[in-house]
């Protein structure tokens, strides 16, 4: 909703010179070095070609490939891991009353507070086979956690926790109760009240936080970078991949994927704005 | 009876929302729980459909121990006060859900909706969303979906509550209505007398968590048990340390006339609403106690001759219900005594 008491009718200098300072704070700070990115990704440099072709063949090259893959396995199990728990905690925040609600409200904001690399720090504490302590116990079943795939996962997770629940929470207390109890009444049980009545009316802040989620989990650098080896072919995600190139003076590799990197970060604000008047009027 | 509700308790923390209530409402009829703010209605109602867990006593339900049953296995019918619409859903779906739920045959599902939809005067809006209605059509639409499922009892916690006058007094008619035709014994919450009165076949009274009295409409209005009963269901005023009915007090212009105890008075102020007369008068022997309110026909008040200043006898009717004053009573002068915040005036 439009609410025009939010919005100042008359607009003196003070606006004016408002908007020039937003816009060019904005440019100085983001559109203008993102798009520096995509100038660099195509631009020939040294003993590099540039346009669009040296930049397909470099998107395809096996250690890029991989590198992006990686990242999108990660992303869709951290995605699926706080869309299952994020609704699931966001229920229990708001339809119940227990000890310690409190504390849990506050936990599920850490990861927004925290750095990622202490994130990443923490994990290895627990999870690393020589010092966590269930790390061993863990590996011992064939499942290493720190250097490999579910490490990741579990830093990306981490970082990512509480987009889905900070969505989901403020739609699930402003429909209040009254259509599941009507529903309960009228003989469903809790998973048909559930899946009938619950779900979709928080089904676009769901959605809403999958984006965000996705957005967040694609571009984590922090926290993956401690609990990966970031060895080419051995756990570089593609953030780690353009911090590897970068370092290694391999620029224009380093520059495509970033760009790609930024593209997917776009679709994802399309998409979010796109769903975002769906959602309100619902 | 349909329902039994057998020393209900229930506490919020310290607070006693229903102390040990028991009641038994009537098979095929409409009762009205009738009492004011914060009394206990709702949470007695939701109580009964299993919406809240009582801390004591038992429900029965058609003849079965409900008590311990969760709301899904009652066979009850809950009308919300603010609809609780499926929002994502069509009319014809909310009014389907209890029956999709329990899985009948979609040709069965639908000659019902339709059935249902026609008794509730919506067919027309089959296809819309709740959104798109009206309050009154959005709780006609609630009402359907509760029948829908034939429920042994209905439950309506205050279903015109969020209307406006008009609506809600045509629905009001409607619900007698709709009552007469499909018999179901249903308990609708009201915290109005009028609607009280009007529409149901029995009342209850329910005051700060405990039952006041049970009757008839005609019962409670000409015998309250009580004085928090008799200025609950209608006007009433003070005459010599008495409550009653503004309308069962005679006035005499001639002390002749009068009987031995008569009260007399000076008359402060006459006001006219619509087809009666308010008459107020001071009481001599208590000048600065509050004034006697007196309703008359227009046409009776005019025959006597009534002005400001003059001097008149009151006493109460041949058989009219009186109530000795306790401490603090509710006193109406204009409109219905509202007895939410009884307004602490002493009584000589
Ligand atoms: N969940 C709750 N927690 C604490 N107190 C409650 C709760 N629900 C109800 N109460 C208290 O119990 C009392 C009875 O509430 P109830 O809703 O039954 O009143 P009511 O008679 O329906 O009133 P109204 O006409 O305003 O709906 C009130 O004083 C209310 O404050
Ligand atoms: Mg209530």
């Amino acid at each position: 909703m439009a609410d025009s008491r939010l919005i100042r009718s008359r607009r003196g200098p003070v606006t004016y010179v408002l908007r020039v300072l937003v816009v060019l704070y904005l440019f100085l700070l983001v559109a203008w070095p993102v798009s520096l990115v995509a100038d660099r990704a195509f631009r020939a440099t040294g003993t590099h070609e540039g346009g669009v072709g040296p930049f397909l063949e470099r998107l395809t090259d096996p250690a890029t490939v991989y590198a992006f893959n990686l990242t999108i396995t990660v992303a869709i199990w951290a995605v699926i891991a706080n869309t299952v728990f994020g609704v699931g905690i966001s229920l229990l925040l708001v339809r119940y009353r227990f000890v310690g609600r409190r504390v849990l409200s506050v936990l599920v904001d850490l990861p927004l507070s925290v750095s990622p690399v202490v994130v990443g720090l923490a994990l290895v504490l627990a999870y690393s086979s020589t010092q966590g302590w269930f790390g061993g116990t863990l590996e011992t079943i064939g499942i290493q956690v720190i250097f490999s795939t579910p490490g990741l996962i579990l830093a990306t997770a981490f970082v990512s926790l509480p987009l889905v629940v900070r969505e989901v929470v403020p739609v699930l207390e402003e429909i209040g109760t009254d259509a599941e109890q009507a529903a309960r009444s009228l003989g469903a049980n809790g998973r048909q009240v559930f899946r009938r009545i619950t779900l979709p009316s928080i089904k676009w802040a769901v959605v809403y936080g999958v984006v965000l989620t996705s957005a967040r989990s694609l571009g984590e650098f922090g926290a993956v970078k401690i609990v990966s080896s970031g060895a080419e072919f051995r756990g570089e995600t593609a953030t780690l991949f353009v911090h590897n190139h970068y370092q290694a003076f391999d620029e224009p590799a380093a520059y495509a994927a970033a760009l790609v990197l930024v593209l997917i970060s776009i679709i994802a604000l399309v998409v979010v704005t796109y769903l975002r008047p769906k959602e309100e009027r619902a | 009876m349909s329902i039994e509700v057998r020393g209900v308790t229930k506490k919020y923390g310290d607070f006693v929302a229903l102390d040990d209530v028991s009641v038994s409402i009537p098979t095929g009829q409409l009762t009205a729980l009738l009492g004011p703010s914060g009394g206990g209605k709702s949470t007695l109602l939701r109580i009964i459909a299993g919406l809240e867990v009582a801390d004591g006593g038992t429900v029965e339900i058609e003849g079965t121990d409900a008590t311990a049953l969760p709301p899904q296995r009652r066979n009850v019918g809950f009308v919300f006060q603010h609809y609780a619409a499926f929002k994502h859903m069509t009319v014809a779906k909310n009014v389907a859900f209890g029956l999709e739920i329990r899985k009948r045959p979609k040709a069965e599902v639908k000659a019902k909706v339709h059935e249902l939809l026609e008794l509730v005067h919506l067919e027309q809006f089959a296809d819309r969303l709740p959104s798109q209605l009206s309050g009154g059509q959005r709780q006609r639409m609630a009402l359907a979906r509760a029948l829908a499922v034939e429920p042994s009892v209905l439950l309506l916690d205050e279903p015109f509550g969020a209307l406006d006058a008009k609506v809600r007094k045509e629905l009001r008619d409607w619900l007698r209505r709709l009552h007469d035709e499909v018999h179901v014994t249903t308990v609708f919450v009201t915290h109005d007398q009028e609607e009280a009165l009007e529409v149901a076949d029995e009342i209850v009274v329910i005051n700060g968590g405990r039952i006041e009295q049970v009757g008839s409409p005609d019962d409670l209005y000409d015998a309250p048990a009580n004085d928090f009963v008799m200025g609950f269901l209608g006007e009433v005023t003070v005459l010599d340390g008495h409550l009653i009915r503004p309308h069962d007090v005679v006035v005499h212009t001639l002390p002749a006339a009068a009987g031995a105890g008569a009260v007399r008075g000076e008359v402060v102020r006459i006001t006219r609403v619509g087809f009666e007369v308010r008459v107020a008068v001071r009481p001599e022997a208590a000048p600065e106690a509050d004034e006697v309110v007196v309703t008359l026909t227009r046409t009776f008040a005019r025959s006597l001759g009534l002005e400001v200043g003059s001097t008149v006898w009151l006493e109460p009717e041949d058989g009219a219900r009186v109530v000795p004053v306790p401490r603090a009573v509710p006193v109406g002068t204009l409109g219905a005594a509202d007895p939410t915040e009884p307004s602490e005036v002493p009584v000589a």
